[in-house]
C-alpha cells in the first residue's frame, strides 16, 4: 500500500496491546451469602425473594419463599426474624422489614389462592409424620414436594401445634393459620386429628410407613414448687394460652396477675392476661431486662399494653393473698443472688412461665431412641438412634422457635428422602457471609423503614384482634427495595461502566458480566465501587 | 434544579439509586455507559496507568457525545496523557475520527475543523476538543479564550488531573495549594504548591458569556454523562471541566480513583455546577459532607500535611476554608438534590 510521507506502518488498534499482562491482582466475581439468609432457621433465600418482590413480581417472590418455607403468612407474623437482627442495613438506618414483606406476600397468596405444584414423580414411599406443628407440617410439605406420600398424625382436635395452642390470636389470626395448613392438606397430605400415637413401630408397620418424622413439641410446663397457703391461685402460662384456644376458663385468672419468667411465653401470657381483663399484670424475672430471653420488641409491646416488669425478683412464697419475692442482684458472673430484701405483691393468680419439657411417652419403648436432659437426641442427619425414625422441632436440642422447627422439617425431609434411597443427604456448600464492610454503601439511597399499622391501644387491651396490620402494596414494594443485595450482583452496571480499561463485558439481563482478562490491568476500581461486594481481588497467579 | 440523577426520574430505587443503572429503570432512560452497544470510543489496550481517572472520564464523555450526535463526532486532542497513552504509533485506542496537532492549539484546531464543516454545509458532524489541565489552563489558554470569544461551535472538555502528568507530574495553574509535584517539592517554609493563586477556568469561561459551562467529576458519572449529552444539544462554544484523579501524580491507590474524586466533591473542594450565559443555573448538592482531611489523607502529594511529629494544621485549615468558601458560594449544602 502506498503510504503518506514519513509513514511506514499501517494504522493499528490498541486491541493488539494486551495490557492484562500488567496485572498483579485479579478481580473475580463472587457470590456471598447474605447475612439474612445465613441466619434464617428455615433456610429461606430472603434476598432472592426480595429481589422478585422489588420488581413487583410477587408471585415469583412467593414461589421462592415456598421453596423453603410453606407458611409465609404465618412466619411473616410469628417468626422472631433473626434475619432482621443480622441485616446489614442496620448499619445504615434500620433493618429491611423482611417479616412485613413476607407477610404481605403470604397474605396475597391466600387472597389469590396461589398453590404449589408438585413436579416430582411419585416415589411410592410413605412417611409417617407425628405432630402437626410447624415441624411436622414442614416435613410433610417437603416430603410431598420430593414425591413421597406423607401423612400427619395429630393428638389434638385441630392442626397447628403450638402455632394454634401456644401463639395468641392477636399475633396470629386463626384464619391465616387455617389457610396455610389447608394449602398443605390440599397437596395431598392427610392430617388425622384426635389421633394419639401409642405404639410408633406397630403403627408404621401396620399402615406401611417406610420412615417416620416425629415432631410433637414440648408441651409439659416446667414446674417449680412454691410454698403457698392456697391464697394465690397457681397457673401455667402454656395452659392458659392453650385453654383460650380450646374455649375454656378465661375469667378465672382474676384481677391481679403475676407472671414468673422472662421468655416469650411469659410475655404472651402477660398480654393475654391483659386481654382477659386483669387490671394489674406484672412479670417477675430473676435477672435484668436485657437478659430476658423474650424478644425486646415483644417486651416493648407488652409494656405498651400496661404490663409491668419487675426484674431481679425471685418467688419466695405465696401467703395471705400476697406473692413474696426476693429482691436480687447480679453477682460478678451475672448470676442473680438474693439481697435479703423482700417485695410483697398482692395477687389473685401466679402464672408460671418457666419453659416446657418434652412429653412423648410413645417413644419410651422404641429401641434406639435416646434422650438427654429431656430432649430427643438426633444425629447430623436428623435421625434418632432408631433407624428410619427422624425427629425435629422443640423436641430436639435447639433454640425452640417455630422457624427452627420449619427448618428441621425441611432438613429432615431431605435426609429422609436420601435415606429412603439408601443414600446420605449432602447439604450444598455455603458461600462466605457478605459483611457490611464488603459493601460500598455510597450507592444506596437513604430509605427509612416503612411501618406496619398498629391496632389502637384500647382495642389491644380489650380483645384478641391482630395487633399488627399489613403493609399496603406501595409500602411492601418500597420495603423490598430497601434490600442492599448484600454479596450478590444485582446488575447495577457499576463495574461495567467504571472500568477505565473497558475490560468488562456486559452479558445481558440476568447474565451478569465477565472480565476481559486480556486487558484488565487489575486496578480493582470495580471491586471498590461494587455496591454489594460481589467482586473480590485475588493475587494473580503467574 | 435538576435531579441529582438526571437520568432517573423516579426516586424509588433505594438500591441502585446512585449506581450506573438499575434493572428497574426504564431501558430508554439508562446511561449510555450501561448499554451493551455503547461505542467504547476509547477502547481496551491503551497504556494509561492502572485506575486512570482520565481514561475513565474520556470514555464516558466521548461515548456520550457519540450517542448524542448519532455517532457523528470528530475529536481534537491536545498533547498530554490522553493523547500519548491512546496513540503510540501506529496504534490507536480511538474508535472515532480523532485529530492531534500540538500541546497548545487544540481549541484552535477544533475551531478550524468546525469552520471546515461549516464551509461544507455539514450540519450533522459535531466537534469536541479535549485536553489536560496543562493544555487547557496554561499553554492552550489563549486559543481557548479565542474559541469562546468567537462562540465557535465546539465543545471543549478539559480533563483536570491538576498537573502536567504526562511529563512527570509538574505543577500547572490547576495544581491545588500545598500539593507536592516535581516542581513544587514538599520542602522549606511553604512546602508544596503556593496558596492564594490558581486559575479557575470554568469561571473564566463563564466570563465569556458562552451558552454552556459545567464542571463534572468521575465521582458522579451519571452527571458527567448528562452534562456532555446536554452540551451536545447546544450550539456555540461550550466548556466542561472534568475532575479526573491521577493515581500516579496524586499518590493515591489505583482502586481509590473514584473514591478520591468523590471525597473531593463531598468535602466541597470541587463544586459541581452548570452555568448558562454566565449564570450558574444548577449545582449538585453535597450528599455526605466530609472534612477535607478525609480527601487529603489518602494522597501522598499531601502527606507532608500529616507528618506524625507535626501535622500542618494551619494549611489544612486553609484548605478547609477553600472548601467552605465553595460550599457558601455555590450553596452546596441542603435539600434540593
Ligand atoms: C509546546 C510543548 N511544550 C511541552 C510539551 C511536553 N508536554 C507534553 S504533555 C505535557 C503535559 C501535559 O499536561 P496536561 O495537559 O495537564 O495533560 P496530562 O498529561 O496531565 O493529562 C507536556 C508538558 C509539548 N508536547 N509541547
Ligand atoms: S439488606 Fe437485604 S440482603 Fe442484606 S441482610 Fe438485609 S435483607 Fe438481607
Ligand atoms: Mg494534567
Amino acid at each position: 500500500m502506498e503510504k503518506p510521507f514519513a509513514i511506514t506502518l499501517d494504522p493499528g488498534s490498541s486491541l493488539s496491546n494486551r495490557t492484562g499482562s500488567w496485572r498483579t491482582f485479579r478481580p473475580v466475581y463472587v457470590d456471598r451469602l447474605p447475612p439474612c439468609n445465613a441466619t434464617c432457621p428455615a433456610g429461606e433465600n430472603i434476598q432472592h425473594w426480595l429481589y422478585h418482590a422489588e420488581e413487583g413480581d410477587y408471585r415469583g417472590a412467593w414461589d421462592e419463599i415456598m421453596r423453603n418455607n410453606p407458611m409465609p403468612a404465618i412466619m411473616g407474623r410469628a417468626c422472631y426474624h433473626t434475619c432482621e437482627n443480622a441485616c446489614n442495613r442496620n448499619n445504615l438506618d434500620a433493618t429491611v422489614g423482611i417479616h412485613a414483606v413476607e407477610r404481605f406476600l403470604g397474605d396475597l397468596a391466600i387472597e389469590k389462592g396461589w398453590f404449589v405444584k408438585v413436579d416430582a414423580p411419585p416415589t411410592g414411599k410413605n412417611v409417617m409424620v407425628i405432630g402437626s406443628g410447624p415441624g411436622g407440617l414442614s416435613a410433610a410439605y417437603h416430603l410431598t414436594l420430593l414425591g413421597h406420600k406423607a401423612a400427619i398424625f395429630e393428638a389434638m382436635p385441630h392442626a397447628g401445634g403450638m402455632m394454634r395452642y401456644g401463639i395468641p390470636r392477636y399475633r396470629l389470626p386463626i384464619k391465616v393459620l387455617d389457610a396455610e395448613i389447608s394449602r398443605i392438606e390440599a397437596m395431598g397430605v392427610p392430617i388425622y386429628l384426635n389421633t394419639r400415637v401409642s405404639d410408633l413401630k406397630a403403627t408404621m408397620k401396620e399402615r406401611g410407613f417406610h420412615a417416620a418424622f416425629v415432631s410433637v413439641g414440648a408441651w409439659a410446663p416446667k414446674r417449680q414448687d412454691v410454698t403457698n397457703d392456697g391464697s394465690v391461685k397457681v397457673a401455667y402460662a402454656i395452659d392458659i394460652l392453650r385453654s383460650i384456644e380450646e374455649g375454656g376458663m378465661p375469667a378465672e385468672i382474676g384481677k391481679r396477675v403475676v407472671i414468673v419468667g422472662g421468655g416469650n411465653v411469659a410475655i404472651d401470657a402477660a398480654r393475654t392476661a391483659v386481654r382477659l381483663g386483669a387490671e394489674e399484670v406484672i412479670i417477675a424475672y430473676r435477672r435484668t431486662r436485657e437478659r430476658m430471653p423474650a424478644h425486646q420488641f415483644e417486651i416493648h409491646e407488652a409494656l405498651e399494653e400496661g404490663v409491668k416488669l419487675h426484674t431481679l425478683r425471685r418467688v419466695n412464697e405465696c401467703k395471705e393473698g400476697y406473692i413474696i419475692l426476693d429482691k436480687m442482684v447480679l453477682d460478678d458472673t451475672g448470676w442473680p443472688v438474693p439481697t435479703g430484701q423482700l417485695e410483697y405483691l398482692e395477687a389473685d393468680t401466679i402464672v408460671m412461665a418457666l419453659g416446657q419439657d418434652v412429653d412423648a411417652p410413645f417413644l419410651d419403648h422404641v429401641s434406639g431412641v435416646e434422650k438427654k436432659e429431656g430432649n430427643l437426641l438426633i444425629n447430623d442427619h436428623m435421625m434418632t438412634g432408631a433407624d428410619g425414625i427422624f425427629a425435629g422441632g422443640d423436641m430436639v436440642p435447639s433454640d425452640r422457635t417455630m422457624t427452627t422447627a420449619v427448618g428441621h422439617g425441611k432438613k429432615a425431609a431431605r435426609n429422609i428422602d436420601a435415606w429412603l434411597r439408601g443414600e446420605t443427604y449432602q447439604p450444598p456448600k455455603k458461600h462466605p457471609v457478605a459483611t457490611f464492610e464488603s459493601l460500598n454503601t455510597w450507592y444506596y439511597e437513604d430509605a427509612p423503614p416503612t411501618v406496619q399499622p398498629q391496632l389502637d391501644i384500647i382495642r389491644r387491651q380489650s380483645g384478641f384482634a391482630e395487633v399488627l396490620g399489613n403493609l399496603d402494596e406501595a409500602n411492601a414494594l418500597f420495603e423490598a427495595r430497601r434490600c442492599l443485595s448484600c454479596g450478590n450482583c444485582f446488575e447495577c452496571d457499576n463495574c461495567y461502566s467504571i472500568c477505565p480499561d473497558n475490560a468488562i463485558t456486559k452479558l445481558g439481563p440476568g447474565r451478569r458480566f465477565s472480565f476481559k482478562y486480556d486487558y484488565c490491568k487489575g486496578c480493582s476500581l470495580c471491586v471498590k465501587e461494587c455496591p454489594c461486594g460481589a467482586i473480590l481481588t485475588i493475587t494473580e497467579s503467574t | 434544579m435538576t435531579d441529582l440523577n438526571p437520568q432517573q426520574k423516579v426516586k424509588f430505587y433505594q438500591k441502585g439509586t446512585y449506581t450506573t443503572s438499575n434493572r428497574l429503570v426504564d431501558a430508554r432512560a439508562r446511561l449510555v455507559q450501561a448499554s451493551m452497544d455503547r461505542n467504547n470510543s476509547l477502547t481496551c489496550g491503551h497504556r494509561a496507568c492502572q485506575g486512570c481517572g482520565e481514561a475513565l472520564g474520556a470514555r464516558y464523555a466521548i461515548d456520550a457525545a457519540m450517542r448524542a450526535s448519532h455517532n457523528q463526532t470528530i475529536a481534537v486532542n491536545a498533547t498530554g496523557c490522553l493523547e500519548v497513552f491512546t496513540t503510540p504509533y501506529p496504534e490507536t485506542s480511538w474508535q472515532i475520527p480523532w485529530v492531534h496537532s500540538l500541546f497548545g492549539n487544540a481549541p484552535a484546531v477544533a475551531t478550524g475543523v468546525a469552520a471546515a464543516l461549516k464551509v461544507r454545509k455539514n450540519k450533522q458532524v459535531r466537534v469536541v476538543a479535549q485536553g489536560g489541565d496543562g493544555g487547557t489552563t496554561d499553554i492552550g489558554f489563549g486559543c481557548l479564550s479565542g474559541m469562546f470569544e468567537r462562540n465557535d461551535d465546539v465543545l471543549y472538555i478539559c480533563y483536570d488531573n491538576q498537573g502536567y502528568m504526562n511529563t512527570g507530574v509538574q505543577r500547572s495553574s490547576a495544581t491545588p495549594p500545598a500539593a507536592r509535584t516535581a516542581t513544587t517539592q514538599a520542602v522549606g517554609d511553604a512546602p508544596g504548591n503556593v496558596f492564594g493563586t490558581g486559575k479557575n477556568v470554568p469561571l473564566i469561561a463563564m466570563a465569556h458569556n458562552i451558552p454552556y459551562v459545567a464542571t463534572a467529576s468521575i465521582a458522579n458519572l451519571k452527571d458527567l454523562e448528562a452534562k456532555v449529552t446536554k452540551a451536545m444539544h447546544i450550539h456555540g462554544a461550550r466548556y466542561i471541566h472534568v475532575n479526573v484523579p491521577c493515581p500516579l501524580g496524586w499518590g493515591s491507590a489505583p482502586h481509590d480513583t473514584v473514591r478520591v474524586a468523590r471525597l473531593m466533591v463531598e468535602c466541597g473542594l470541587f463544586p459541581l455546577f452548570e452555568a448558562e450565559f454566565g449564570e450558574v443555573t444548577n449545582v449538585i448538592k453535597i450528599r455526605k459532607r466530609v472534612p477535607v482531611e478525609e480527601y487529603l489523607k489518602i494522597q501522598k502529594r499531601f502527606a507532608h500535611l500529616f507528618r506524625k511529629d507535626k501535622p500542618d494544621i494551619e494549611r489544612i485549615r486553609a484548605i478547609q476554608a477553600m472548601a467552605d468558601a465553595n460550599i457558601k458560594r455555590y450553596k452546596l449544602l441542603g435539600e434540593g438534590a
